[in-house]
């Protein structure tokens, strides 16, 4: 390295003589600091998402690699939100990668005093059961004046405002078909 | 608007930098305070007031826009002579003072003809209807009968003057809202109500819209829905309806509930907003729709749209022999909603729950009675992203802390199922401007978390196996159930295309609809949601459109698909006039085109395209071609924007100001104090505090902050979001702290009939103590993300809060209270019990608790 690319490489001397003046940028810039780049440039894929907080619908942009997301941003050819995004849902990174986040299942017995693991597909069976029991002790076929009610009160739901409009007519048409009118979400709170 | 909705907001600045005034009416001054042009500190709960004031203040002026309130309301219509107003007693004819209720019978107009009403409370007075109209109509044997529903024609005086015609009724209604009244009612200056008054009314009319956006401030009363109606009112005198900056628009709060209200997970309705049966009325299909089911306008057709739900549900076993299984959908019989359905928990009426993407533990008013309910289930199954308090209540709520309850004697068995997140499944979420946008699947979820479109289909599989062969008459609604969704991937999921292309709906070729006009009730169709018919048209997956914004022109019709037929703005046939041109240039929006012979516009119209403004329906005419060229409120059985509602609500034809139940001063526009038709549930673990109390001398009100949402799931879990607002807090004015002693930065203790919580002091001038005829009334504030889990922790506000709801919606009045405030910590453990129960004592309220 010669005395004159030595010169040439030294901060100061680049923020004296360079577009820098105020050495905020390119002029103190290490070569490692010039190898970095956004999580976004390497991304194998981005997936066209919408924000799962609020109702504006701001959309977004999903970076994913190897089958991560690595970054959300908003999606600036959406015209309901034109690439912004609130402190929310510049946070929804954070949300899908959340180091605290359950992703596996967790049973409590009556009465016990802690979590206990448990398989899903054990769950899903246990709650089946669990739901037909209710539904027949809850059911009533007629009112004590002999209306027909069809119906179970014996359990019941609540949530969707959550939720795709194709998993809220799921819960709908199962709970419907299996008598069960109490079906409830956010939009009565 | 600037806190809760934030990028939503930057329409509001661009219309600001175009001219346009931006008034702010809240409590708080806020980060929409702070660039509006006017911000307007306000009472909470007396918004009936304020906007009944400045309906007086139209009124009185006569600075309605009179062509538009001529052509498209019925304000030239005769009110029938059995109607009394509520006048200075504040109670409409029809009162029953025994059971709390209203029979409408005297509110119809004049003529008699009942007219079932859009929305709202379609089979309440079933009972008594059917009893008036037996007098008038010989076949009542079903429903309401034919009769009932014949399109009602009655008496107008298109001058107005008729001293019983709509008009003059709603002008001697607020008569009494004056200026002076109502600034006082709310606590504003006369000069600052006038203000508002001027601006609306200056911005309203050929040439300039004025348009309202509201929240749960709105909705969280026990007069919520008379809220919505006052603004309507207002907004169609105004001629602010179906134009383009008009309206009334409703932020939403979360993602996809204006889906969930379209498509239910709702106890009262059907997806496409039909009422679902009731079980003393409605034997069969015929009588459900006789009763439920306007003659005229667009809802003369729910025989097609609710033939097309069942056959797309019920497939093959739905038959014109079998009412098309009308008889499987299960029968209401009174109010299911969701404090009901708490209360039958306390009581172990009701055995299990799914608590899907929801925290009522924190989210919900009356955190104990939430808990309670939660502590007396058999099961509960829990599905959610994060370790939420309604899953792990039983281990450390609020009473386990106290000893009301012991973990040892809990005997809730909890499922705590993962749930896939936005990023992990394909769906659509439906915004706050009925948008249905497309989301695509980026990544698979982790582990055992699955979507609800998952867990829903393969319990519905397994419950399905287990009843296989069962000749119980009970389980073919399940068995007959079309339940064959296509699935996918290594975990069977199934294809959210598939669901959403069942709910469009298909033809008797099995092709895509493209429009709920071409639905029939004759079985040939089917189709999940009406309104939803036209997202999967040619077979496309409309709400995937993603044309940029910036390749659009201002309405941006080609990103996403919005119900319904993809109109941005409903009712838009009211944006020309009865001859069909544009009221003004300026506000050109939809207009009829006579060299074409069709509606055109910049969205699309709202409207038959091809009726013709002239147009106008013969005798004895059916559904849409009964409403004349001018008739643009097409869902309504008149067409007309109903200025007086003679049907579907619970609580009046006119809004009316009551206090809140927990109000602290006195109700200065009429005797009544709150709404008499309220709904409560009167048990210990529910007391109110009294009306003008000394002993809970202030008003609170809870709100969301820009870095939190509702219960706090998907916020106080996560690093950025604590980090920015990372404790719970209560702002009070520079008055109160002095009044109380409470220091900046310190703690505070508010106490309710409920419960008492800490939060920490911010000293703000932003909150105003407001006066109410000799009366300071302090307000505080409080925001209700916080709970006992996550990196974020605190006091949950909603615990202060009792349930008391409104009689329409069964809505709980969460957004106006009130507490005590001290300096310091609350008690802990057993001592914060007697501390409750002392403040209960002092007011003369009952004994409350957990019993």
């Amino acid at each position: 390295m010669g005395a004159r690319t030595w010169l040439g490489e030294w901060p100061i001397f680049r923020q004296a003589t360079g577009p820098d003046p105020l050495g905020r940028g390119a002029a103190v810039q290490s070569p490692r600091t010039q190898a970095l780049g956004p999580r976004t440039a390497d991304a194998d894929e981005v997936v066209k998402s919408v924000c799962p907080y609020c109702a504006v619908g701001c959309g977004q942009n999903i970076y994913v690699r190897d089958g991560r997301v690595t970054q959300i941003e908003g999606d600036p050819d959406s015209p309901v939100s034109r690439g912004r995004l609130c402190p929310k849902g510049s946070a929804s990174t954070s949300l899908v990668t959340s180091p605290t986040r359950v992703t596996t299942v967790r049973y409590r017995r009556p009465y016990a005093t802690e979590w206990e693991d448990l398989d899903l597909d054990t769950a899903v069976d246990m709650i089946a059961d669990r739901v037909i029991d209710a539904r027949r002790r809850g059911w009533q076929d007629t009112d004590d004046d002999g209306r027909v009610l069809r119906r179970t009160l014996g359990f019941s739901s609540l949530g969707g405002a959550t939720l795709d409009n194709e998993e809220n007519y799921l819960i709908k048409k199962l709970f419907m078909a299996l008598g069960a009118i109490q079906v409830e979400n956010q939009a009565r709170i | 608007m600037a806190e809760a909705h934030p990028v939503g907001f930057q329409w509001v600045m661009e219309a600001k930098r175009r001219g346009a005034t931006v008034i702010h009416v809240d409590p708080r001054f806020t980060r929409t305070s702070a660039v509006a042009d006017l911000h307007v500190p306000f009472r909470a709960g007396a918004d009936i007031a304020f906007l009944g004031g400045l309906i007086h203040y139209v009124l009185d002026n006569e600075l309605d826009f009179r062509e538009y309130v001529t052509t498209f309301t019925n304000a030239a219509e005769i009110v029938g002579e059995d109607f009394a107003d509520a006048d200075a007693t504040g109670i409409f004819s029809g009162y029953d003072p025994e059971t709390g209720r209203y029979d409408p019978i005297s509110w119809q107009m004049e003529g008699g003809g009942y007219e079932a009403p859009a929305a709202g409370m379609r089979d309440h007075w079933e009972p008594e209807l059917r009893e008036h109209h037996a007098a008038h109509a010989s076949d009542t044997a079903g429903g309401a009968g034919e009769q009932a529903h014949a399109p009602a024609d009655p008496p107008r005086d298109d001058t107005l003057q008729h001293p019983r015609c709509v008009y003059q009724v709603l002008k001697r209604h607020y008569a009494r809202y004056t200026p002076e009244a109502v600034a006082s009612v709310c606590g504003m200056s006369t000069e600052q109500f006038l203000e508002v008054a001027r601006a609306i009314t200056r911005n309203s009319g050929r040439d300039r819209t004025t348009a309202w956006v509201y929240s749960v401030g709105w909705t969280h009363h026990t007069v919520g829905a008379q809220y919505i109606r006052a603004a309507a009112i207002l907004q169609t005198l105004l001629g602010n309806m179906g134009r383009p900056g008009g309206g009334i628009l409703a932020l939403r709060g979360h993602a996809s509930i204006q889906g969930s209200t379209d498509i239910p997970t709702l106890y009262d309705l059907l997806p496409g907003y039909i009422p679902m049966p009731n079980a003393h009325l409605h034997e069969d299909l015929r009588s459900f729709l006789d009763a439920d089911a306007a003659k005229t306008g667009f809802w003369g057709h729910m025989d097609a749209y609710l033939v097309s739900l069942l056959k797309a549900w019920w497939g093959d076993a739905a038959t014109p022999e079998n009412d098309f299984a009308f008889g499987y959908l299960p029968r209401l019989t009174g109010n299911h909603g969701t404090y009901g359905i708490v209360r039958d928990q306390i009581d172990k009426k009701t055995f299990g729950y799914f608590l899907v993407g929801e925290n009522p533990a924190i989210g919900h008013a009356n955190g104990k009675m939430q808990r309670l309910g939660l502590a007396n289930l058999e099961w509960l199954v829990v599905r959610d992203m994060q370790m939420i308090e309604s899953a792990s209540f039983w281990k450390d709520g609020p009473e386990i802390e106290t000893g009301e309850l012991r973990t040892e004697d809990i005997g809730t068995e909890v499922f705590f199922l993962p749930c896939a997140n936005h990023t992990e499944k394909s769906g659509t979420f439906t915004n706050t401007q009925r948008l249905l946008q497309w989301r695509r699947e980026a990544v698979h979820p982790p582990g055992d978390a699955r979507s609800e479109l998952h867990f829903y289909f393969h319990l519905g599989k397994r419950i399905r196996e287990k009843l296989a062969g069962s000749t119980d008459e009970r389980d073919r609604p399940l068995l007959d159930l079309t339940w064959d969704y296509p699935t996918f991937g290594v975990h069977a999921e199934p294809d959210p295309e598939s669901v959403l292309a069942e709910i469009n709906g298909f033809d008797a070729d099995g092709d895509h609809l493209s429009s709920y006009t071409q639905m029939k009730a004759d079985g040939s169709t089917s189709a999940g949601c009406w309104i939803y018919t036209g997202v999967f048209k040619d077979g496309v997956n409309q709400a995937d459109r993603r044309t940029p914004g910036s390749e659009q022109d201002w309405v941006a019709a080609e990103w996403g698909w919005a119900w319904p037929a993809n109109r941005r703005t409903l009712y838009n046939r009211a944006s020309a006039d009865a001859d069909g041109r544009p009221w003004s240039e300026r506000k050109a929006y939809v207009w009829w085109d006579a060299e074409q012979g069709s509606w055109t516009g910049h969205d699309v119209p709202d409207f038959e395209a091809t009726k013709p403004p002239s147009y106008r329906p013969p005798e004895g005419a059916h559904a849409e071609d009964a409403l004349s060229g001018t008739d643009a409120f097409i869902m309504q059985a008149d067409g007309k924007a109903w200025l007086y509602a003679p049907t579907g609500l619970a609580d009046g034809p006119m809004p009316t100001h009551y206090e809140p139940v927990e109000s602290p001063v006195a109700n200065l526009l009429h005797d009544q104090q709150d709404n008499p038709a309220r709904e409560d549930i009167d048990r210990a673990w529910n007391r109110l505090n009294p009306a003008m109390s000394e002993t809970y001398p202030y008003v609170f009100l809870t709100y969301r902050l820009t870095e939190h949402h509702t219960a706090g799931g998907m916020s106080r879990f996560l690093g950025y979001l604590s980090e920015l607002q990372p404790e719970f807090f209560c702002e009070v004015s520079p008055a109160l702290a002095r009044e109380r002693g409470l220091e900046h930065l310190g703690w505070a203790t508010l106490i309710s009939a409920r419960t008492a919580i800490e939060a920490r002091v911010v000293v703000t001038e932003r909150m105003k103590p407001l006066r109410i005829g000799d009366h300071v009334v302090h307000q505080i504030g409080l925001p209700y993300h916080w709970g006992s889990n996550g990196l974020s922790q605190g006091d949950p506000a909603n615990d202060l809060l009792g349930v008391v709801m409104d009689p329409n919606v069964h809505i709980q009045e969460s957004k106006v209270a009130t507490c005590d405030i001290q300096p310091g910590r609350r008690p802990r453990g057993p001592a914060l019990l007697e501390f409750v129960e002392s403040y209960r004592r002092k007011a003369g309220v009952e004994p409350g608790g957990i019993t």
